[in-house]
């Protein structure tokens, strides 16, 4: 283990009435949180090289922790997303080489295939700071009824030294989806797109 | 008749709070389950018949926790419940949890099961003590600090603690957030004497 974690935290939001509907099966989303020590708290590093292998080690541990919370195959998850919050006493940039040069292979290893792009979102923030993590499905981007988004929190972190870094998964799209656009039953899956 | 909508789990796996790294970490956990509130929009003299309709909901949420933490009933020592009322309620919607939030959990703990689960001790059943809580009314995404207390002594200082439970756009101003938590031991850096765990004698969910 290379990411120092003070802590994890994992959710899962399940659906099983929406405006007076059941929703059947439920719609069910996980998010896995980690509050890590972020190395280059308080300095202008140039090379990130040490939050990218971080990147890379959480996105393997954080995406199986989704899958087991929802207690499912890895191939039964449907979409996904990434996010960060880095402590004041870091910079934006360490979000993006914690999320985008090696986290992606290794959560895709979790979910199984993963040929869409895995959406983001990144921030600086405190204490109880929430962020918005965008979902989208794993291997058609333009399936409509699975574009959402989970919050992701923890109450006491990121401090200013660290990093929340989250990952959530789902095994549904939306609770009530009706608004059209590509259907997931439609979608080949090779492209990443359809 | 319950009209569960939604089901929210919230786990925690504790390493350290900048002290020593705990041998194994901490795990906290809360479920929330969000309903309609029957009594939405008005004055209901007559509630507490809802608190027996309200019993296999406190006993699933107890169940879903215990799955959720992947831990057995023999793991859990801290326990808390709360209540947060949507905007078209009152705080004694709330209170209609104490009973089958607070007696299910205890029951899903051992709490009736008298084969003293701790052999040479005077012990009666698990979950011995009263279970904290806390309550409010509140708009949708509002956290609450749900005290934690040891399941069998109240007074075991190191197992005094809380967890922020929060689910995001929830509850609605005709919903109810009915919360259970529960946590697997003393806080990480526990280290400030008091009754101790292995003091507890008197076993009347208190010392």
């Amino acid at each position: 283990m290379i990411a120092a974690i003070r802590k994890l935290v994992v959710q899962v939001d399940e659906t099983r009435i929406e405006m007076g509907q059941p929703v059947a099966p439920p719609t069910r989303r996980a998010v896995a949180m980690a509050v890590i020590a972020n190395p280059y708290a308080g300095r202008y590093s140039q090379s990130l090289e040490e939050l990218t292998a971080i990147g890379e080690e959480l996105g393997g541990l954080l995406g199986a922790k989704c899958v087991e919370a929802l207690g499912i195959r890895p191939e039964q998850a449907e979409s996904y997303g990434k996010a960060a919050i880095v402590g004041e006493g870091g910079e934006l940039e360490h979000a993006a080489a914690l999320l985008h040069p090696k986290m992606g292979a290794t959560l895709r290893r979790a979910v199984s295939k993963g040929a869409a792009l895995v959406p983001s979102a990144k921030k600086i923030g405190g204490l109880g700071s929430a962020i918005d993590v965008p979902l989208g499905h794993k291997d058609a981007a333009f399936v409509r009824s699975h574009f959402d988004a989970i919050e992701a929190r923890v109450a006491d972190g990121p401090r200013a030294n660290e990093i929340l870094v989250a990952i959530a998964v789902t095994d549904s799209g939306r609770p009530l989806a009706r608004v059209g656009g590509l259907q997931i039953q439609e979608i080949k899956g090779e492209d990443g797109l359809r | 008749m319950i009209e569960l909508r939604r089901v929210f789990t919230h786990v925690e796996q504790i390493y350290h709070e900048f002290g020593p790294p705990a041998a194994q970490p901490l795990l906290r956990g809360a479920a929330a389950a969000l309903i309609r509130n029957p009594y939405a929009g008005r004055y209901e003299p007559n509630i507490a018949p809802f608190m027996d309709e309200l019993k296999p909901l406190g006993v699933e949420l107890a169940h879903r926790l215990l799955a959720a933490l992947r831990v057995g009933t023999g793991e859990v020592q801290g326990y808390g419940k709360g209540a947060i009322i949507g905007s078209a309620g009152e705080l004694e919607h709330g209170a209609l949890w104490h009973v089958p939030g607070g007696y299910a959990m205890r029951e899903a703990l051992g709490w009736k099961d008298a084969s003293a689960p701790n052999p040479g001790s005077a012990q009666h059943g698990n979950a011995l003590a009263i279970v904290p809580s806390t309550k409010k009314v509140a708009a949708p995404g509002t956290p609450i600090d749900i005290p934690l207390t040891h399941i069998n002594a109240c007074y075991v200082r190191s197992h005094l603690d809380a967890i922020e439970v929060r689910v995001p756009a929830a509850p609605a101003a005709d919903e109810l957030a009915y919360i259970l938590a529960m946590s697997t031991g003393p806080r990480v850096h526990a280290r400030l004497g008091g009754l101790r765990l292995e003091q507890i004698e008197r076993w009347d969910g208190q010392r």
